[in-house]
């Protein structure tokens, strides 16, 4: 069992109700779950909205977009990346 | 169906504020653009093609009060004026007016100073300039992204195939706003310096004001050489609303189409006037476009190194630069191309070019929404 | 001269959908969740619907219903109108601008979209046009409609008129095609687009 935090849980749902993931709910995304293309079907406007959730809820400012490519890789590795850089 | 000859025009935009200045400019490759590290628009530095507030105001003020109009309606009426001096036996109560604009007059939303609530509607910033100089017939509004400037160009051809009018006006403009540089910016298609069309090192788009105003009509200037439209298109990528088509689809469609329209051949192509925005993704499927249909040698050039992208007024812009690269037999050079940056090959022009017989030139466009448009034009009665 | 009948029609607006004269569907309810039962009346699969703004959905299920059953192919033109172009998109965008301006509330901020949004769903690769009027004009989509079937630059037209401001929506949206049977007129069209559907 991967370890759940409370990061985790957050971030589903903030993905669930920012980039309007009607129908879904936390426990419907896995943590290593491919965020993009198979996985959840994300395109190329989630990422740039992802982009601004990041400096919204966390203070982090990406300014290279193909950096988010591998953050956004999974939840497992977008709660990784907020706890190394977050600033609030 | 009837071809559409461009007659007189004029350009407002930070190259000058008639088609001469702006031609001038480009001749000698002075852009438009500036750096801007303080601006009206971001927290960071914008590289943007500003019209000037003062002199475009003081300029206005000859033909009306400035404290009337917004920045937008003053230049597109600026731009309507300078046709109408040049034609003034123009018989208004029979002359069409189309008008093209993606966002109009939207900054009004953040602050509505001393102007109506109606303002914000693209409807009446069509009334506004059919009221100012007293035209008779309905305006027509065209807002279809960034290639509505070349798509009220085919409305004109269609409308007066209809039978609707046999000249029209047709205007498009678009201005800067916090709304539209921050909605780019949010994209990250912004880049701070001057942008560098179909290069390598290309870093996204400049945005950029300006109006622009031609006189239509399906009928040839007498005893003169003439270029008309003879071919258009527009085709939908049915792909994704904000990215390009990987395989240049939509475009590609949209330049078969409107050489099938022109009844040549891509051979007969003499020179393209791009989109060329300068992003990674348009330059790249523009470029696939082109050399799918077979036209990567031809010389092509993007003037959004000029002026930088001005939206509802560019695709216009560049089919009246078309005209007059056809009438004077020239090239301008497409500004800070570096090395090329696009995967298919094309023909990108560097330097000013002189005594180049154009008999077709391609003008293509593309924009949200996954609209491609391609135009073709044509020169004729000229000797030799 | 093309002679262009109406194949099919649909208007939604007081909280119902009628197609062809007939009402298929009402709810009484805000926009928000009108769209949201129009959507699951539709009784499809497309997740992509919850992510457009609301000019988009409108025009979504309207063209949904119209071409449902419909012989259609890539060349059937998208010719749309309305006045308020896409400003409720706008505004929900300007407030975004004030705090983090939102990529995804932004790339709705214009009219056209919705022509992308429907050539996606029925992979339509035809020419799109987005008029703006002062009000409801039949004239100017039927005109331009016969060009681009008479210059052969496509062989259906989907007309709408697609008007959403201060949450009230008023849509219509017809397929057009070279008649065998009678023409519609701008009187007939203009008919259909006034009637009460009591």
């Amino acid at each position: 069992m991967p370890i759940m935090t409370d990061l985790h849980t957050e971030l589903k749902a903030s993905i669930i109700e920012q980039l309007n993931l009607e129908d879904m709910e936390v426990s419907d995304i896995e943590n290593d779950e491919p965020l993009f293309g198979d996985g959840l079907g994300l395109d190329s406007i989630d990422a740039l909205e992802l982009i601004v959730l990041l400096e919204k809820d966390y203070g982090i400012k990406l300014t290279d977009p193909k950096k988010g490519r591998e953050i956004f890789e999974s939840i497992n590795k977008m709660a990784d990346f907020i706890e190394a850089n977050r600033t609030k | 169906m009837k071809k559409l000859y461009l007659h007189d025009d004029c350009i407002i935009s930070p190259l000058g504020f008639t088609t001469s200045k702006n031609l001038e400019n480009l001749r000698s490759g002075t852009t438009g653009l500036q750096k801007l590290n303080k601006n009206d628009f971001l927290d960071t530095p914008i590289c943007a093609g500003i019209v000037n507030s003062e002199i475009l105001t003081e300029t206005f003020a000859e033909i009306g009060n400035p404290q009337d109009f917004t920045k937008l309606e003053q230049m597109m009426l600026l731009a309507v004026q300078g046709v109408l001096d040049k034609n003034p036996e123009l018989d208004l109560d029979k002359t069409g007016l189309i008008i093209s604009t993606t966002k109009g007059n939207v900054h009004l939303l953040d602050d509505l100073a001393d102007f109506k609530k109606e303002r914000l509607f693209l409807s009446n910033l069509g009334n506004i300039v059919k009221d100012f100089f007293g035209f008779k017939l309905k305006p027509i509004v065209v807002s279809n992204a960034c290639i509505s400037g070349g798509l009220a160009l085919a409305v004109a051809k269609k409308m007066i195939n209809a039978g609707k009018f046999s000249e029209a006006i047709v205007v498009g403009g678009d201005m800067l706003s916090k709304f539209v540089v921050s909605g780019f910016n949010s994209f990250q298609a912004l880049s701070e310096n001057d942008c560098k069309p179909f290069s390598k090192d290309r870093t996204g788009i400049n945005l950029g004001e300006a109006a622009a105003a031609i006189l239509v009509s399906d009928l040839p200037k007498k005893n003169s050489v003439n270029i008309s439209l003879v071919g258009d298109a527009s085709a939908n990528d049915a792909n994704h609303i904000s990215g390009p088509s990987r395989t240049g689809e939509g475009l590609y469609k949209s330049i078969q189409n409107s050489l099938k329209e022109a009844q040549i051949s891509s051979e007969a192509i003499k020179a393209i006037s791009t989109h060329g925005t300068a992003t990674l993704y348009n330059d790249e499927m523009e470029a696939i476009a082109i050399s799918r249909s077979e036209l990567g040698e031809i010389p092509l050039h993007s003037v959004k190194g000029y002026y930088g992208h001005t939206l509802g007024a560019s695709a216009l812009i560049e089919a009246i630069l078309c005209k007059h690269m056809m009438l004077n037999r020239e090239i301008y050079p497409s500004l800070n191309f570096t090395e090329n940056g696009v995967s298919a090959k094309i023909n990108v022009v560097t330097a000013y070019q002189k005594s180049i017989n154009l008999d077709y030139v391609l003008k293509t466009a593309s924009g949200f929404g996954g609209c491609n448009l391609a135009m073709i034009f044509k020169k004729e009665g000229e000797n030799g | 001269m093309a002679n262009l009948g109406v194949e099919h029609w649909v208007r939604i607006k007081n909280e119902r959908i009628i197609l062809d004269g007939e009402v298929i569907f009402s709810s009484e309810v805000d926009i928000a969740r009108f769209l949201k039962a129009s959507f699951k009346f539709l009784n499809i699969k497309y997740p992509k619907f919850h992510k457009m703004d609301r000019l988009s959905k409108l025009g979504f299920i309207a063209s949904e219903i119209v071409l449902k059953n419909n012989n259609i192919d890539e060349e059937t033109a998208l010719v749309f109108s309305n006045n308020s172009s896409s400003l409720d998109s706008d505004q929900n965008y300007q407030e975004s601008v004030k705090d983090f301006p939102s990529p995804s509330l932004f790339v709705y901020t214009l009219p056209n979209i919705v022509l992308g949004e429907i050539s996606i769903r029925h992979q339509l690769k035809s020419e799109n046009v987005f008029f703006i009027e002062d009000e409801f004009n039949a004239n100017l989509l039927i005109d331009y409609s016969k060009q681009l079937i008479e210059s052969k630059k496509a062989n259906k037209v989907l007309c709408a008129w697609l008007n959403l401001h201060n949450d009230e929506y008023d849509v219509f949206l017809w397929l057009s095609s070279e008649s065998h049977k009678k023409e519609a007129s701008e009187e007939q069209i203009r008919k259909i687009y006034d009637a009460d559907y009591d």
